[in-house]
Formats: C-alpha cells, sequence, structure tokens
C-alpha cells in the first residue's frame, strides 16, 4: 500500500514541477485589534493551488479557515504577505476569484434563475444568453425546474447547490469555498460531496475548498493542507493519491483508512501541544 | 371536540375561527354599549348611544361638512408625511451605508428626536403662522427624525455577507448598493413608513388642536365646545378608518412587493 502512495506522489511531483501555480498565497498573516488587543486569526501562511487542482485546507473551528479565503476573495485586507493570481498580484474582491460562503448567502429577493445569473448580468450580458448558462448550471446542480423558485422556498442543501451555480456560472479563475456543507445534515452532506465532485470534473475549475471535517478533506481533495488550531497556521500537506473519478465508497478504502489516520494523528500531536502550553501558563491541575 | 387544541403556544388556529374571535369581540363591546346607552346606565353626554353616532355622522356629511375635513386632514397628513420620507428615507440609507455621514448626522438627529413635536408648535405659528404649512412642518418634525434613524438601523442590518457575496461575483460597490444594499433594506423601509404614518396621524390631530380652521382634529374641537359628543366620537371613528384604510393599503403592498418574504407582514 505504501508503495502505491510512493509511486503515486512521484507522479504527482512530476506534475507540480510541470504546472505553475495558479493560486500563490505568499507568506500571509492577518492579526485584527480588537479593544486594544491584537488577535492572530492567521499566521505566516505559505501554500499554492495549480490550474484544475481540488485544494482542501482541514482545520478546526476558529483556526482561521474563513480568514484565508476572504483574504484570498479580497474582502479582507492581509497584514503582512500577498496573494498572486495567475503571478498577478490581486488587490480587492473580483469576479475571478468565485466563492461559496459559509453560511447561506443567496439574494433572497431574487429567484433561483435570477441569483445564479446576478453576475452575469453585472456583466452586462445578454439575456437570451444568460438565460442559456443558468440552464445548464440549473440541469448541473440537479434542480432543473427550480428556477423560478425564491430561496425561502428551498431546503438547505438546494441552497447550497445554487450558491455553487451562481459562483460557476459567472466562470471564475478559481472557486473559493468555506466549509459550504458545514450546515448540512450527514447524508445531504454526502449526497453534495459526490454531487459537487461531479461539478469540478465537468468543470475543471480550480478549487480551494475549507472544511473542519476530516473524512470530506480527503474525500474531496487532490491534496489536504492541515491547520493547527488557533493562532491558524499551516501544519502539514498531505497528498491524496485515490484515483478519480471517486465515489462515495472509497470513504472505506484501506488507503482512505490510512491518509486519515495519518492526519488524525497530525492533529493529535497537535492537541497535545496545545494542552501543553496552556498547562505551562498554569491552568493545569498539577500547578494549580 | 377538543377545546385543548386551540390553546397550544404560538399554534396556528383554523383561520374561520380566527376571524370569528375578532367578530366576537368587536360584538361585544357593541353590545356593551348598547347596554350603557339604551338602558340609560350613562347619561348622553359622556356616551351617545350608536343611533346618535349614526344621526350625528348623517348631520355632518350633509350640513357641516365632514368631508371638506377630511380632505383638509388628508391633505395634510399626505404632504407632511410624504415630505418627510422622501427627505428622511435617503439620509437614512446613507447613515446606514457610510459611516461619514453617520458621523455628520447622527448627534443632531440623536438629539432633535427627544424634542416632542407638539412643544414646536408655538415656534411654528410663530415663524410661519397657522395655514396649512404650519400643520404640515408639525407632522414632519414628528415623523423625519425617526424615520432617519429607523432606516438607518434597516441599512446597517443588511447582512454584510450578502454585500461580500455580490462583490465576489464582480459587483462594484455602487452596484453592491443598488442590487444588494436597496433590495435588502426595501421591507424595512416600508415598515418604516407604515409605522410613522400612523404616528403622523397623531401629530395632524395635535396640530389641528391648535389653531386651526379646518381639519379632523379642528372638527373634534369644535364638537367639544358646544358639548357635541357625538361629534367627537364621529372624528374619532374617522380618523381610526382612515387609518386602517391606509394599513390596509401598506399591507397589499407589502405582499405584492416582496413576494419572496413568503406571507409577507402577519
Ligand atoms: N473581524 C474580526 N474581528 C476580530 N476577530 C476576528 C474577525 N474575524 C475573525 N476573527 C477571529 O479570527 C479567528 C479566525 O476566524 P475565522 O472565521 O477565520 O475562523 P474559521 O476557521 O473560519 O472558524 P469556523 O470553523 O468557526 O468558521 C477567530 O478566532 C475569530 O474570532
Ligand atoms: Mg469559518
Amino acid at each position: 500500500m505504501t508503495a502505491i502512495r510512493k509511486e503515486y506522489l512521484k507522479v504527482i511531483d512530476g506534475y507540480s514541477q510541470k504546472a505553475e501555480p495558479k493560486l500563490k498565497v505568499h507568506h500571509v498573516s492577518k492579526t485584527f485589534a480588537q479593544k486594544g488587543q491584537t488577535i492572530t486569526a492567521l499566521q505566516d501562511t505559505t501554500f499554492d493551488v495549480r490550474e484544475g487542482e481540488f485544494v482542501t485546507i482541514l482545520g478546526p473551528s476558529g483556526c482561521g479557515k474563513s480568514t484565508i479565503l476572504k483574504v484570498i476573495a479580497g474582502l479582507t485586507e492581509p497584514s503582512s504577505g500577498y496573494v498572486m493570481l495567475n503571478d498577478r498580484r490581486i488587490f480587492g474582491p473580483g469576479s475571478d476569484r468565485g466563492m461559496v460562503f459559509q453560511g447561506y448567502t443567496l439574494f433572497p429577493w431574487l429567484t433561483v434563475e435570477q441569483n445564479i445569473g446576478f453576475g452575469l448580468q453585472l456583466k452586462g450580458m445578454a439575456k437570451a444568453e444568460r438565460k442559456e448558462i443558468i440552464e445548464h448550471y440549473l440541469h448541473l446542480i440537479g434542480l432543473n425546474g427550480f428556477g423560478r423558485m425564491y430561496p425561502n422556498n428551498l431546503s438547505g442543501g438546494m441552497k447550497q447547490r445554487v450558491a455553487i451555480a451562481r459562483a460557476l456560472a459567472n466562470d471564475p479563475e478559481v472557486l473559493l469555498m468555506d466549509e459550504p456543507f458545514g450546515a448540512l445534515d450527514a447524508q445531504t452532506r454526502t449526497v453534495m460531496q459526490e454531487l459537487l465532485l461531479n461539478v469540478w470534473e465537468e468543470s475543471k475549475k480550480t478549487i480551494l475548498f475549507v472544511t473542519h471535517d476530516i473524512d470530506e478533506a480527503i474525500f474531496m481533495g487532490d491534496r489536504v493542507y492541515v491547520m493547527t488550531a488557533r493562532p491558524g497556521r499551516l501544519k502539514a500537506e498531505i497528498p491524496v493519491p485515490i484515483p478519480r473519478p471517486r465515489e462515495f465508497s472509497v470513504k472505506t478504502s484501506p488507503l482512505f483508512m490510512q491518509l486519515k489516520a495519518e492526519i488524525l494523528e497530525l492533529i493529535r500531536e497537535e492537541s497535545w501541544k496545545a494542552a501543553s502550553e496552556v498547562g505551562s501558563k498554569g491552568w493545569s491541575p498539577t500547578t494549580a | 371536540m377538543q377545546v385543548k387544541q386551540y390553546f397550544k403556544l404560538k399554534e396556528n388556529i383554523p383561520s374561520r375561527l380566527y376571524i370569528g374571535l375578532g367578530l366576537f369581540s368587536f360584538g361585544a363591546l357593541f353590545l356593551l354599549w348598547c347596554i350603557l346607552t339604551y338602558g340609560g346606565h350613562v347619561p348622553a353626554l359622556f356616551l351617545p348611544s350608536p343611533t346618535d353616532i349614526a344621526q350625528q355622522f348623517w348631520l355632518m356629511v350633509t350640513e357641516m361638512n365632514l368631508f371638506s375635513d377630511i380632505v383638509a386632514s388628508v391633505y395634510r397628513v399626505s404632504a407632511g408625511f410624504l415630505l418627510a420620507s422622501i427627505i428622511g428615507v435617503p439620509i437614512g440609507l446613507l447613515m446606514g451605508s457610510f459611516k461619514i455621514a453617520e458621523g455628520l448626522v447622527e448627534p443632531i438627529v440623536g438629539f432633535v428626536r427627544y424634542m416632542p413635536a407638539s412643544a414646536f408648535i408655538p415656534l411654528l405659528i410663530l415663524w410661519i403662522g397657522i395655514g396649512d404649512l404650519q400643520k404640515i412642518a408639525v407632522i414632519f418634525i414628528g415623523t423625519f427624525f425617526q424615520q432617519v434613524l429607523m432606516v438607518r438601523d434597516v441599512t446597517k442590518n443588511v447582512s454584510q455577507e450578502l454585500i461580500d457575496t455580490s462583490y465576489t461575483l464582480g459587483a462594484t460597490q455602487k452596484a453592491a448598493f443598488l442590487k444588494v444594499v436597496l433590495p435588502s433594506a426595501l421591507p424595512g423601509i416600508m415598515d418604516t413608513l407604515r409605522i410613522t404614518l400612523g404616528w403622523a396621524w397623531t401629530y395632524l390631530v395635535v396640530a389641528e388642536l391648535v389653531a386651526a380652521s379646518s381639519g379632523l382634529g379642528y372638527m373634534i374641537m369644535e364638537s367639544q365646545r358646544f358639548l357635541r359628543t357625538a361629534g367627537i366620537i364621529v372624528g374619532i371613528l374617522v380618523i381610526g378608518l382612515l387609518g386602517l384604510i391606509t394599513d390596509s393599503l401598506f399591507k397589499a403592498a407589502y405582499n405584492k412587493m416582496f413576494p419572496w418574504l413568503q406571507g409577507g407582514v402577519e
């Protein structure tokens, strides 16, 4: 099994030398000033995403996952460092970086169709052309016939599907996804994961996907970046040599289990470190 | 028959029952009124009977020009309210969107809104006399400052995530304002208008009680002078009815404008 992995890693290495990174996050950090205190949300972070790649970032709650994506999206200024897209530094938000947010962010006063067409309309695209693209994406997310509904009448899973369609319809260079399935129940989540993988294989988009769910991070990603707890920092990069197209069943395969064990071990180490740091400040029972 | 099922916390009841209950309480009140007046338990000077009221109403319509009073009042309320809204809503929107606008306007508005509009009446009479303009000014003062602050709050509550979403879809600041902030705030703005229109009527009556020669408030004042209790009650009922009509118009407009809100108000 390890032999298979080594073999695959070589392939990945070869690939990485060929393909130039599409998105580069270069020594980005972020601190917030709050009531005279400074909160470090993100420590010095560097990584990249290649063209057509599906990269996942795995980290516990509050470690700065949303912060990374917001910096890349241009919604938040980094305190230091910078982000490059196609070798050009980004300043501020733009339609070249689509985003699917953690919460539900469909515009409730627009129908499903109008939501999907929002970015296209901003670009000034003609109605007929818009309609064609909207139809395509409605079909892709399996919501044919729901176009004229308002978001209030949709389930959580449907809302996130529309949000994905809306981001994709705009044809961004990279798609940033912030725990898009975090609020969904386990079954819906599984369905959505497979659906997104299908959509990705069809659209050949570059995706950066953030999650706190280990299974999700491995199942979806070509590579998994593991983050430490607050203040966030990238701890490791784990390539996922599971062949594609992937189906739900790979979650019980030995390779999947091995990767999961590896990542769990990393996280466990990290938690111990965090716990001992707390101890050194005098909070542990031994010093109390 | 399970009566218990109608007493569940926040649970819905059949709409026929709901309407029936409303009719019942109206009927009960009316019955009490009849018993008190026709039974001779209360002197007519304090509380006239339903027939007295009906007669008085007819008399006012046919001989005392009730409609011209109604027209005068409706005109003043509409003018004062529209003027306040046309200026107040944009200022509120700006204050909620730009800190710089809020910093500029907030101190003044926050201060003035605690000054009762009715206390301005003597000052306004001194400044602009006792004509329509003075009544309109009272209504303006009574509604404008509240509108500004309420619309500001509504605008501030527009979800930042929705605005950010529009940016990631390529919106400029202007587009984000026009296509996200505005439609997001619209239901709240309509609510504000609906509530402040009710206040506008209150201020109208106050304005017309002092130095007026027409309008429903004036009519009520006159009735009191001549101990025409039925006239006072007719005036109050007419104002109530006008309020009810405008409120249902607002509700209808609300449901029509915001089908996405599912059910609209109430
Ligand atoms: N605008 C802000 N002002 C102050 N602190 C902030 C702000 N935004 C985020 N933080 C802090 O930065 C840290 C990281 O936040 P972030 O939202 O990026 O975490 P996250 O990994 O996305 O968490 P979650 O899993 O809960 O979504 C948190 O401790 C948070 O409290
Ligand atoms: Mg987050």
